[in-house]
């Protein structure tokens, strides 16, 4: 209910609860040679009542003023005038009045109860949450530094055990831990970026091919063993969404599939244009996801059950991130062959300006 | 040969420590300093090859200092920046910056960009090949040979590359590109860029989806390298 309220403005709301009254009032009106003018006055009140859960407390004081001076000038004998005939109907006329506001009130009372709920539920949550990235980033963020203290420790200490090759591979153990304690970084402020809701695309036009070849040239850096074949027509039309975006997204798929899956597979990218909609698919030929977890991969943090370390559980949930500040939507199914497939489609606009040959 | 003086200004006692020994060890001049009042005394007083800049420093804002620098320096200077934030490197370029890095760098990559704004900065203007690779455009007929066969661009392809050329090593925007190629009009029209890139790879490079000479700077512009200078 709370979000079929804030979905619709308040002025909006107001006229939509005035134009109920007056609509049910001249039905009621239609119907007054069959019912007595005591039955109308339940019939507005039910409306009141009824606007009094839909809508926000102003509208309902609006539509119980309304109905009230309605039902009067109306219904109340004698009829089209303000002036009310007898006691009993001015009686009747302050507990209308009373009853439709006590029920305004009293619905917004409720109202507020479940917001004061809603948001402990939340910060309950936001613990939660905050709980799981203390865990990961403290065992993520503070193995490459374990790495690297106790690797220059070692090398500061001029121990004479150490040969030429044990030195060299300490220092590549620095390069490694910090090139992973980099990525981590880099994943947080993605996230944070996200987080913060100040991320608005800056779309250009971006040639998808492009973006793909230097994210895999990235991930290819890192000497993995998996073969990554892209096959992407070379006539697709340019896209305008964000490139560094884009980018986010391509690395972080492919580096995952890179992480989850034997050295010896293979990782597909292809992409396809229909009409203006974008489709990004990559897939591998691995072990596929668990069924059973496959709608919690997005999820912040998450990491699947038995999974080597070495991730934040951020990849995933950037490129949904991502892929939504753009428009576009991610979907991922296990094939039957075997392998997972991931599949983004964004709308954006495209411009089939691809070859410009007498200039 | 005379030692190239690099001035450094960077409030980080640590890059500037390991920007010290990285420059000493490659036989580079270096004068470090820790803040813009320092940085541009500096500057005045012994007047250097090349200047770092870091673009966040304690008591100006490294846009101003590029500024005030640009009013009477001419030499290249190089930005570092812990800001991937591209608006701000565009900035930096505009202000006259000769190139840029984002922290964390590779000392190799810096290195490389120091060799090569140093090299552009005492080509003789005259000079009308520039040889890269396989590839020699002749800058008076106007011909560009890979493995001293010809082969034929249209005037907007020439243009493009012999302006990426002449700048080697440095990122040229995407802007200044398509201003100085398609005229003040174009400035907004990035897909031509992308085109004209696009069979510019095609005609030149071994795999045009792995482009060793014209190599894109995401969000910025487009850099010519040559890997054997």
């Amino acid at each position: 209910m709370d979000l079929f309220i804030n979905r619709i403005s308040k002025p909006k709301q107001l006229l939509i609860t005035v134009s109920v009254v007056c609509g049910v009032s001249a039905l009621c009106y239609v119907l007054s040679i069959y019912l007595d003018y005591k039955v109308i006055a339940f019939i507005l009140l039910l409306t009141v009542s009824i606007a009094a859960i839909l809508f926000d407390i102003i509208p309902v004081f609006a539509a119980a003023i309304l109905s009230a001076l309605i039902w009067d000038y109306f219904f109340i004998p004698p009829h089209y005038t303000f002036h009310v005939g007898s006691t009993e109907d001015s009686i009747l006329l302050l507990m209308y009045f009373v009853i439709a506001m006590v029920n305004a009130v009293l619905t917004y009372k409720i109202r507020q109860i479940e917001k004061i709920a809603r948001a402990k539920e939340e910060k309950a949550n936001t613990v939660k949450l905050y709980d799981t990235l203390l865990n990961s980033l403290s065992h993520e963020l503070r193995t490459p530094i374990a790495t690297i203290i106790g690797a220059t420790d070692n090398l500061q200490s001029h121990n004479r055990n150490l040969t030429e090759t044990n030195k060299e591979d300490l220092i590549s153990e620095i390069s490694k831990a910090s090139f992973r304690l980099n990525q981590q970084v880099e994943n947080l402020l993605s996230m944070s970026r996200l987080e913060s809701g100040f991320l608005h695309p800056k779309r250009d036009w971006c040639d998808i091919i492009e973006v793909t070849y230097d994210s895999v040239k990235r991930i290819e850096e890192n000497d993995i063993s998996q073969k990554i074949v892209i096959n992407i027509n070379p006539e697709i039309p340019f896209f305008k969404l964000d490139k560094g975006m884009m980018e986010q997204i391509v690395y972080n798929l492919v580096n995952n599939a890179t992480q989850y899956t034997n050295p010896d597979s293979r990782i597909d990218i292809t992409a396809h244009a229909h009409a203006d909609v974008l489709e990004l698919i990559i897939e591998d030929n691995g072990k596929g996801f668990p069924p059973e977890e496959i709608n919690n991969v997005f999820n912040k943090f998450y990491r699947l059950r038995n999974t080597k370390t070495g991730g934040t559980g951020l990849g995933l949930s950037i490129v949904k991130g991502f892929t939504e500040a753009m428009g576009g939507t991610v979907h991922l199914q296990n094939l039957r062959e075997g392998g997972a497939r991931f599949t983004i489609n964004i709308a954006a606009q495209t411009s089939n300006l691809k070859s410009i040959k007498h200039e | 040969m005379n030692k190239a003086g690099i001035l450094i200004i960077d409030d980080e006692a640590q890059i500037r420590k390991l920007l010290e020994i990285t420059l000493q060890s490659n036989n580079y001049n270096v004068n470090l300093t820790e803040n813009a009042r320092h940085g541009l005394i500096a500057a005045e007083n012994h007047p250097p090859d090349l200047i770092i800049l870091d673009l966040g420093l304690p008591d100006e804002d490294g846009q101003t200092v590029l500024q005030k620098l640009r009013e009477w320096y001419t030499n290249p200077v190089l930005i570092l920046s812990v800001k991937n934030n591209e608006e701000d490197i565009i900035r930096a370029l505009d202000n006259g910056a000769n190139d840029y890095l984002v922290k964390p760098f590779r000392t190799g990559e810096l290195l490389a960009r120091i060799r090569s704004a140093l090299r552009n900065a005492a080509a003789e203007e005259g000079n009308s090949t520039i040889v890269c690779g396989e590839i020699s455009i002749d800058l008076e007929a106007r011909t560009i040979k890979k493995n001293n066969e010809s082969i034929k661009l249209t005037a907007t392809e020439y243009k493009l590359l012999s302006l990426l050329a002449k700048n080697e090593g440095k990122v040229i925007t995407h802007q200044y590109l398509l201003r100085e190629v398609w005229g003040p009009g174009y400035i907004n029209q990035s897909q031509y860029l992308r085109v004209f890139i696009a069979q510019l790879r095609k005609k030149i490079e071994r795999d045009a989806n792995r482009p060793e000479y014209i190599v894109t700077e995401s969000g910025i512009g487009y850099r010519f390298v040559c890997k054997d200078n």
